[in-house]
């Protein structure tokens, strides 16, 4: 966890709503609220770990901030500015990049490495000579620890670790301030992963960068975050500090996730009641009235059925979404 | 030391550190190789695509190259002779038999090129023929084809590219094309072609070829390029949602380059597939309609009017017939066969 310089924040994402219209039948189409109304800021420097089922609008968040994906509604400031216009998104492009879940499929299996790292320069035009592009593209290999013997090789000759390499590297072609890494190391084996991990931190001291991370593995995000927020069903259930977060979870929800994280000391893990969820995730497409969890919470009451609960700001610092909390133990 | 494998201890030795030589063995990655070394590679190890191949290649070269030094021309009616009268001996010969003249020649100890295939009712040499309509076969199919790939190219990556409503559009004209009977159509509009057409190219350099191969490749335009289309459209709309292309999108890319870098060279071996098992269809095409008279116009041979004037001296001559049967039964099948290794060779879902 590195150093957060200042209190401003990088990138401030307001009441953020992606809709995907669904074709229902014929013509007819219905909203799948993939991210319903999400909040939040990171610092410049900061990491923010975004945790959640499957389903839920992790990836969605990612691409709806970097613009991959036309927001339905809510606001994106980055750095004091609005990003709004073609021009802002263009000029956006070159400070905040995304790293890949499937390092298989986010890279095209008819270019070279060096193709693949070189796209942004290229795209971007960031260099005057050839040989220019290739230093650049030769540093970057070096950041993400490949061989600059590999630069003419085609991606499918490389394993999946070395591939998320190759992608990461891509990522900080264009010398990004912010990345968003969309579950960097979750399609990777686990002796890899931490390595991935690790790597990711080394830039980051090294580089400034602020991250975005998305995650499945608690432990993973814990790792590497300064702070946690907790998503379901396409809202933000809770945030707060990456340690407050996981000593003191204070939402249903997030309890129930942390009771499923496999803890190394037996008395502790013997100390905590595993609470486990009955029921499946809902679809996005029928989302329950009021609090989205309340088909599967223990703790609720009618008025969760009539009202989503407030994402306030409970302790400071700690934010979170529920009308029973003080019943919730 | 032979004890020691009887022992339930593990082998210390087996959970030594690797060595950096080891290392190295572990993280080797397969030698270099492109998408198209691997596919050609593939592909040579298909016997049955490669001596297709050859077939393809010497028919092809045959049909290109005989014509030119061959002793007759495939309209050369050799009992013809400016101000003789027609000598009939040289009609209907049989394989490696002579007319009249040729015989005289012959007895002087001339050498004579001999009638491979015999000759036509007509008196012209049927090898030559046969030949010349093997070329015009195989052109036929090759113009065809490129005219097929090129509307089918265009209308399948825009519908595939835009989407929505345009993609709804012709998706609907497309599966419109399908359901008409196309033997019917192509008679059909063969027909009407020709009386329209006809006036429209006289005197200019496409009379030559006949109005109705000009109405063959109209035919084909209109109604060939909708499978071709269909399948490239589904190549694009799975690219397209290819994550490298959302991170193409994720450093700024447009769309040119997204259609230059990743849709199109990504789409490349279906391309070439589907040209490939193109050609024999449209040579298969030509044949039926220029047996039913409306293929080529009448001194040029192709290998379908051909079978079509055999039919008349079928039980004296069964050869005329069976002769371009089979070189059309060879072409087809060898393409057939060959684009069926391409396809093997270069399917990406085949290779992972
Ligand atoms: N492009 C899209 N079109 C329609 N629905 C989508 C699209 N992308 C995601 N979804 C839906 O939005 C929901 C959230 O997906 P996603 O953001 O991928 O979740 P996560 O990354 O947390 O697993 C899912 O129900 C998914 O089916
Ligand atoms: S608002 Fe109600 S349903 Fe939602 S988490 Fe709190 S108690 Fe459970
Ligand atoms: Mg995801």
């Amino acid at each position: 966890m590195s150093e957060i310089r200042n209190e401003t924040p990088l990138i401030e994402v307001r009441n953020l709503k992606e809709h995907f219209p669904i074709q229902v039948s014929g013509l007819k189409t219905k909203p799948l609220k993939a991210v319903d109304g999400v909040s939040f800021s990171i610092k410049r420097g900061e990491t923010l770990g975004l945790v959640g089922e499957s389903g839920c609008g992790k990836t969605t968040v990612g691409r709806t901030i970097l613009n991959l994906y036309k927001p339905t509604s809510g606001e994106i400031i980055y750095d004091g500015k609005p990003i709004k216009t073609a021009a802002d998104i263009k000029e956006f492009r070159k400070k905040a990049t995304m790293v890949f879940q499937d390092p298989y499929s986010s890279l095209n299996p008819r270019m070279t490495v060096a193709d693949i790292i070189g796209e942004p320069l290229d795209v971007h035009k960031l260099y005057k000579t050839k040989e220019e592009r290739q230093a650049r593209i030769l540093e970057l290999m070096d950041y993400v620890g490949l061989n600059s013997e590999h630069a003419a090789r085609y991606a499918h000759e490389f394993s999946g670790g070395q591939r998320q390499r190759i992608g990461i590297a891509r990522a900080l072609a264009v010398n990004p301030e912010f990345i968003v890494c969309d579950e960097p190391v979750s399609a990777l084996d686990v002796s890899i992963q931490a390595q991935v991990i690790n790597m990711f931190q080394e830039l980051q001291e090294k580089l400034g960068l602020t991250y975005l991370f998305i995650a499945h593995d608690l432990l993973v995000v814990r790792h590497i975050s300064d702070r946690i927020a907790v998503m379901y069903l396409g809202k933000m259930v809770e945030l707060a500090d990456a340690d407050e977060i996981y000593d003191h979870p204070m939402h249903p929800y997030s309890k129930s996730l942390l009771s499923s994280v496999p803890v190394p000391d037996p008395n502790i893990a013997r100390a905590n009641k595993r609470i486990i969820l009955e029921g499946d995730i809902p679809s996005p497409l029928n989302a329950p009235s009021g609090c989205p969890f309340r088909t599967r919470c223990r703790y609720a009451t009618d008025v969760c059925a009539q009202s989503m609960p407030e994402f306030k700001e409970v302790k400071p610092g700690h934010f979170c979404a529920c009308h029973n909390l003080e019943n919730v133990d | 030391m032979n004890l020691k494998k009887l022992s339930m201890h593990p082998d210390l030795d087996c959970f030594a550190p690797a060595s950096e030589a080891e290392k190295e063995y572990m993280v080797q990655m397969r030698p270099s190789s492109t998408f198209f070394k691997d596919g050609v590679k593939r592909l040579m190890k298909n016997k049955i695509a490669v001596i297709s191949f050859f077939v393809i290649v010497i028919i092809t070269l045959c049909s290109i190259i005989l014509p030119m030094f061959w002793p007759y021309k495939y309209d050369q009616m050799l009992g013809v002779r400016p101000g003789r009268p027609v000598n009939s001996s040289y009609n209907n010969l049989a394989p490696f038999e002579y007319g009249e003249k040729e015989l005289e020649r012959m007895a002087e100890g001339e050498k004579i090129f001999p009638h491979i295939f015999g000759t036509d009712a007509q008196g012209r040499d049927y090898f030559i023929r046969v030949v010349y309509g093997a070329r015009i076969s195989l052109a036929v199919g090759f113009f065809a084809s490129l005219i097929v790939l090129v509307i089918g190219l265009t209308v399948g990556s825009i519908s595939g590219y835009c989407g929505g409503k345009v993609d709804i559009v012709i998706m609907r004209i497309v599966d419109i094309i399908y359901s008409l009977p196309d033997m019917l159509m192509v008679i059909l509009l063969s027909t009407v072609l020709k009386e329209v057409l006809a006036p429209l190219i006289a005197g200019t350099v496409l009379e030559k070829l006949g109005v109705n191969m000009i109405s063959l490749f109209i035919v084909f335009g209109l109604l060939y390029w909708v499978s071709m289309s269909r399948q490239i459209r589904g190549q694009i709309l799975s690219l397209r949602e290819q994550e490298y292309v959302l991170a193409a999108q994720a450093t700024g890319a447009r769309g040119k380059w997204i259609i230059m870098k990743h849709l199109l060279p990504n789409c490349i071996s279906v391309v070439v597939i589907s040209t490939a098992l193109q050609i024999p269809s449209a040579i298969f095409t030509e044949s039926y309609l220029s047996f039913l008279g409306l293929g080529v116009n009448a001194p040029m041979p192709s290998l379908g009017s051909l079978a079509s004037d055999a039919l008349n001296g079928m039980n004296s001559y069964p050869y005329r017939l069976v002769i371009p049967a089979i070189v059309i039964s060879l072409i087809v099948l060898s393409l057939n066969l060959f684009g069926d290794g391409l396809r093997d060779a270069f399917d990406p879902k085949l290779n992972g």
